[in-house]
């Protein structure tokens, strides 16, 4: 598969190789055949266009780099901007403090909760030195319970049930099955319950009706849906169903030991924004594994040496920025840092694929980006001030004087006194220059980059966009309101 | 029970609207890039897949480009799905003599042990007599599932304690239909990812012992597929039936919001037909597959 997107990129972009740019017709071609790769690996339609979308403007415009086959550049683009998506990884629960924490897990029929319910009090009592116990609350379906008893005997870990459900009604059921739960566990001194509910279709409303109640009542420090890797198009329907009712706080992909392309990870990432926490690999309780975008983005992109063609153009993009970097060193040790090798520096870096977030960590520059604003625009705005600069100006950000500034201002559509804060700034930065001029080449990189430990071989860890928990999950009603709040702004608006 | 049959229901619903069209057909104007863009979105949502949707959407261009969008566009559409899928519609075929024994496989949590208890109803509506065979001696539980499932039936059960072989629980089982003389016998297994090849010789010897145990047999092997699945289901459809030559599937989750479109990559591919869809959790939802409702449905908001 993966074969079939590289060679469909390198026919349609082979005219390109070493010169000119990318732009939205020179790439339809080879990004139809992504397209259909995406689909094939069942991510959702809508989601898949989407994504080509992201990946054509991200691409757009930038130059070809030499030595580098444009397929390259944007296979490096298309797997980025895959795992970035899919990211961040998160994989903590929000353990409560003052009395046993709640998972709950949820999900369609057959999905994996049960067996998954299993893992998790495996992973959380022999990785996390938690006192889990297991909560069969299905009480639907045939034999749900004994299931549960029959993992929790192998496990060895304790099984809350009170049987299944009577006919006429009169039995337990799986609301007060939970509650009695939890006061059980306070009575045992165990300190993390898993409820496994039944498995149920998102539209069907009583169902559905019924988590939402236990998400009432229980107040579950974390809900998870669990989702079967094989799921085609309708898992965007399904989890956003479950989100909405329950505002989840992870996902669990199972079965992921076949061959599913798992498509549905980008699907569900895109329409829930909730973290991908965990992968089931097997039917034994030990196949339970963190989720690692990088992986699963190769994965849905069909394998192959995606890694070797990643490496490939960060290296020839480091190199080139390295030069840049270089030459911009050997004037600084002159003890000139120009407006002009400033604005170069920016560009530089914005050069650098999608990896504005870098910016944003540069030394100095960070403070010119104000926070929430686009750092495209922020960028533009930058490069709008210098250009509308004289040469000597560039030269010698001393000269600028009141009415400079204002010239300076007409001529890139700001105020004048956001001349004057950027020209502030760029002293500080001037000052951080000549500081750097004194490290070593390393620490300079370090430094401009900011990749430290964080590596750009861990795009996941640049995205900050997904929510990640507070270690409070809000209850219904505070959701409600906020959910009642923003609907007013978005009136408002 | 008819009045709440999922393909009824879908049929009834056309009735009432006969002379509306369904779905992207109710575009108004010209066969252009636009409706071929809605047409090709509507296929691909329903899980129908790059080969067929290909073809469907490269036929309807040549048919059609620039045409009006009229009743004949919906027609010729409907009409090249419903080829695609075509078959005949007879459920189980049913042995001459001797009990008929149905061996039913598929991958984890597709809804086997479910549809097995729908197909021994299905059976019993018949005047036939059922058996059923515990064969997934693996999972947790599931002999006690299934066990449930004989008890409300009113149906004879073979069955061996988890983690014995199933191959020899299905041999016992092939033996007590012949004594019995049952007329069905319908063999659960476990679920297994089609990619587990130690598992899936597995399956094979237990067809193959249900072969040597009853001649003709299994006389109809069915996959279990989840409508909700994508795209695998295909690669599914590939080893499984290389591995126990399935006679036909079963669809079952088609309650939900999927559509289970990878059928028809199945049917061209492969060419193996859908027989039953299962559409609930209960004894009575299973339905003999009717490729033209399923298509209508296909286009139903
Ligand atoms: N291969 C594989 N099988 C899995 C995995 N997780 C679960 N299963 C299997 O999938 C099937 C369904 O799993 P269950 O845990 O019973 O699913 P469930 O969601 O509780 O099902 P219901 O309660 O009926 O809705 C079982 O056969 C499990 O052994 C996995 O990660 N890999
Ligand atoms: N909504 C709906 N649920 C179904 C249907 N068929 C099965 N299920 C449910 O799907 C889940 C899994 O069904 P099973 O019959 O246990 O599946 P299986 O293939 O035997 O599972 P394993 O033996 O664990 O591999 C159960 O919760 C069933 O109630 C159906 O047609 N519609
Ligand atoms: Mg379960
Ligand atoms: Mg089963």
């Amino acid at each position: 598969m993966f074969e079939t997107i590289t060679r469909g990129l390198t026919d349609a972009l082979k005219m390109l190789r070493g010169r000119g740019r990318l732009t939205e017709a020179n790439m339809r071609d080879g990004l139809r055949q992504v397209r259909t790769a995406l689909l094939e690996a069942d991510v959702n339609f809508n989601v898949a266009n989407e994504f080509i979308e992201r990946v054509t403007q991200t691409a757009l415009g930038k130059e070809v780099l030499r030595s580098l086959d444009p397929s390259e550049q944007i296979i490096q683009i298309i797997y980025t901007e895959l795992a970035q998506l899919m990211g961040p990884v998160d994989h903590r629960f929000h353990f409560a403090k003052d009395r046993p924490t709640v998972i709950m897990l949820c999900g369609l029929q057959g999905s994996g909760k049960t067996t998954t319910a299993g893992k998790l009090a495996l992973l959380l009592r022999d990785k996390l030195g938690r006192k889990p116990m297991l909560v069969a609350a299905d009480l639907q379906r045939p034999a749900a319970v004994d299931q549960l008893k029959v993992l929790g005997e192998q496990l060895g870990i304790a099984v809350y049930s009170e049987g299944a459900a009577v006919p006429g009604g009169k039995g337990p059921n799986p609301i007060s099955v939970c509650q009695n739960a939890l006061t059980h566990a306070k009575k045992t001194l165990l300190d993390t319950v898993i409820l496994d509910t039944a498995g149920r279709l998102h539209i069907a409303e009583m169902p559905m009706d019924e988590l939402k109640q236990i998400d009432r009542l229980v107040k579950p420090d974390d809900v998870f849906l669990v989702c079967d890797a094989m799921t085609g198009q309708d898992a965007v329907n399904s989890s956003k169903a479950f989100n909405d009712a329950l505002d989840l706080n992870g996902v669990i992909l199972t079965k992921l030991d076949g061959d599913a392309r798992g498509g549905a990870a980008l699907s569900i990432k895109e329409v829930t924004k909730v973290p991908i926490k965990y992968i089931g690999v097997g039917e034994k309780l030990q196949a339970l594994e963190e989720f690692h975008p990088d992986r699963m983005a190769q994965r849905i992109l069909g394998h192959g040496d995606i890694m070797g063609i990643v490496e490939k153009v960060q290296r020839v993009q480091q190199q080139l920025s390295q030069e840049e970097i270089q030459k911009q060193q050997e004037k600084l040790e002159k003890g000139n840092f120009t407006l002009d090798d400033f604005r170069k520096q920016f560009e530089t870096i914005a050069k650098m694929g999608n990896m504005k977030e870098l910016m944003a960590q540069m030394p100095g520059m960070g403070q010119m980006i104000p926070e929430g604003e686009d750092p495209d625009v922020a960028v533009r705005r930058i490069q709008g001030m210098i250009d509308s600069m004289t040469k000597k100006e560039r030269r010698d950000p001393d000269l600028i004087d009141l009415s400079r500034r204002r010239r300076i201002a007409d001529g890139s559509g700001t105020q004048p006194h956001e001349v004057k804060q950027f020209l502030n700034q760029f002293d500080q930065v001037r000052a951080i220059m000549r500081q750097m001029a004194q490290m070593s080449m390393w620490q300079r990189m370090k430094m401009i980059m900011g990749m430290g430990k964080s590596g750009m071989f861990d795009p996941g860890a640049m995205m900050p966009k997904t929510k990640i928990g507070t270690g409070h999950r809000k209850s219904p009603k505070e959701r409600a309101d906020e959910r009642k709040k923003k609907r007013k702004q978005d009136k408002r608006r | 029970m008819v009045f709440r049959s999922f393909f009824n229901k879908i049929k009834q619903g056309l009735a009432k609207t006969r002379d509306l069209l369904s779905g992207i057909f109710r575009l108004k104007g010209r066969v252009d890039q636009k409706f071929l863009d809605e047409l090709e979105k509507r296929l691909y949502l329903a899980d129908v897949g790059t080969v067929a949707t290909t073809e469907i959407l490269t036929q309807v261009r040549q048919a059609f480009l620039d045409k009006e969008i009229t009743g004949d566009v919906e027609k010729f559409v409907k009409d090249k799905l419903k080829a695609l899928l075509d078959s005949p519609r007879e459920g189980i075929r049913f042995a001459e003599a001797g009990p008929t024994v149905v061996l039913v496989a598929g991958v984890n949590g597709s809804g086997k042990t479910t549809s097995i208890a729908k197909l021994a109803k299905y059976c019993q509506d018949q005047k036939k007599k059922v058996i059923v065979a515990a064969c997934d001696t693996f999972r947790a539980a599931a002999v006690e599932q299934l066990t449930i499932w004989s008890q409300r039936l009113g149906c004879e059960i073979i069955k061996n304690q988890q983690g014995s072989d199933p191959a020899s629980v299905a041999h016992d089982a092939c033996e007590a239909a012949r004594s019995r003389k049952a007329d069905v016998l319908i063999v659960d297994t476990a679920g297994r990812l089609h990619t587990q090849a130690h598992l899936m010789k597995e399956l094979e010897k237990i067809h193959r012992v249900v072969n040597k145990s009853v001649p003709g047999a299994p006389h109809e092997v069915l996959l279990v597929l989840d409508a909700t699945g994508g795209q695998n289901s295909i690669s599914q459809a590939e080893h499984f039936k290389k591995a126990i030559q399935c006679t036909g599937i079963v669809l079952a989750k088609l309650d939900g919001t999927a559509k289970g479109g990878a059928i028809f990559g199945i049917k061209q591919k492969l060419n193996l037909p859908v027989k039953f869809v299962g559409v609930g959790e209960k004894l009575d939802d299973l339905e003999v597959f009717d490729p033209e409702a399923y298509v209508e449905a296909l286009f139903n908001d």
